[in-house]
């Protein structure tokens, strides 16, 4: 089977940090391409979303709140015990696994549409869902039985709810969902020609550059070590499988239980990267990120996924 | 032209945490700030920017030599440990007295 491109693109931008090359896309162009990667998924979600039950949805929505609290529990005794991390470094860790990747979200989407599946784009709100319980564990994990550090008694929780909720990606993701749902399919018409028909070709160039910021991590897993790493290879799979199982248990199709599989597997690198340096500065974001983004992200991306849709077709049929 | 002798802070750190520093030199007495975002290496690796948690930030303060001394110390003891950031200090000149 010939490989998603848009999956290549990623490759392709591995492959230039490794090989040393000079390509750079702009920060400007980074930011830009993230904020649109964003509204265009609120916005496809959120027409879907006005045409569904949402009675039927909410369950779903609770279950992926609760598996995203959960994850970071399951992870961080794994850091603490196999894997003989620091309290700090294996909470820090722990949300970042509980927090979500909306690239993840994306790739699995475009995965799904390639192999001739339903990908509802109404999950787009579990990504806004799951992006901050995580956070929220990881640092309970870590204040727990810590003593009070120095450089974060100045930040509030609720300074920290606040950014993570008003945060770039889930107010985004959020006020696209709104706008979908307001104007809906026929209204939202005249903005395909950007946010609809573009999206793979703008998801392609972002993933160039996420390959080659996942490459630059490569150096971080030397320092993180073999234990970290084996982690940050098994945690998805594992995580997968809680989705997996959630995702049979409500009766969602193989698209459905599919998408809820990689959000449960995927790390965050925006929200909780930001949210745990603040509130955990004791925690080496080196290790977090290394797992996160050198490890599991790219697992997911080239892997990953194709694992949890084979699975999902295997349980569901 | 009158000059009045003030104090250059450098403070250059992590992007997560500007909103604390700068909040912090406030408190201890800066009357204003400039930002910038930058990149760079030191004997820890690299922070290139080329993401959300990569970002790097150069912060100025001109202020009163007891000022620039007591948010140094402050950046030093609180931050120094656990984030990367560099401090200097270096004697500047200015016309203004009453803005720094």
């Amino acid at each position: 089977m010939i490989p998603d491109p848009v999956v290549l693109f990623f490759l392709l931008g591995i492959g230039a940090r490794l090989a040393r090359s000079d390509l750079k896309l702009p920060d400007a162009l980074y930011e830009t391409l993230s904020i649109y990667l964003l509204l265009a998924i609120g916005l496809k979600g959120g027409v879907e979303l006005a045409r569904q039950d949402l009675s039927a949805l909410l369950p779903v929505a609770g279950t992926a709140f609760l598996l995203s609290a959960l994850i970071p529990l399951i992870a961080f005794p794994l850091l603490r015990g196999p894997v003989r991390l620091p309290r700090a470094d294996a909470a820090s860790i722990a949300a970042h696994y509980g927090s979500v990747s909306v690239v993840t979200f994306a790739v699995a989407q475009s995965v799904l549409v390639r192999a001739g599946f339903d990908a509802p784009s109404e999950f787009a709100v579990l990504v806004a869902i799951m992006e901050a319980p995580g956070i929220v564990v990881g640092i309970l994990l870590a204040r727990v039985g810590a003593k009070a550090s120095h450089s974060a008694k100045g930040v509030s929780w609720g300074t920290l709810l606040h950014d993570a909720i008003f945060g770039k990606a889930v107010y985004l993701l959020l006020g696209g969902l709104a706008i979908g749902a307001l104007v809906g399919g026929d209204g939202l018409a005249p903005m395909m020609p950007v946010f609809g028909d573009l999206f793979r070709g703008v998801l392609a160039l972002f993933l160039l550059e996420m390959g080659l910021v996942a490459g630059g991590r490569i150096g971080d897993l030397r320092r993180a070590g073999a234990r970290l790493v084996v982690f940050a290879l098994l945690a998805p799979l594992l995580f997968a499988l809680l989705g997996l199982m959630a995702g049979l248990a409500l009766g969602l199709g193989v698209g459905g239980t599919t998408l809820l599989a990689a959000l449960c597997a995927s790390a965050s690198y925006i929200a909780a990267p930001a949210a745990m340096r603040v509130a955990v500065p004791e925690a080496n974001p080196a290790l977090s990120i290394g797992a996160a983004l050198g490890v599991t992200f790219p697992f997911n991306v080239t892997v990953g996924i194709g694992i949890y849709l084979w699975v999902a077709q295997w349980l569901i049929g | 032209m009158e000059k009045h002798q003030r104090k250059l802070l450098v403070v250059i750190t992590e992007a997560a945490i500007e909103r604390l520093v700068i909040q912090d030199a406030r408190r201890l007495g800066a009357l204003g700030y400039t930002a910038s975002a930058v990149r760079g290496g030191g004997l820890q690796g690299e922070r290139e920017g080329a993401w959300e948690a990569d970002r790097s930030v150069e912060l100025k303060f001109v202020c009163a030599v007891d000022i620039a001394d007591r948010i140094a110390a402050h950046m030093l003891a609180h931050f120094a440990p656990n984030y990367a950031m560099t401090i200097w200090l270096a004697d500047v000149q200015v016309f203004r007295a009453e803005k720094f």
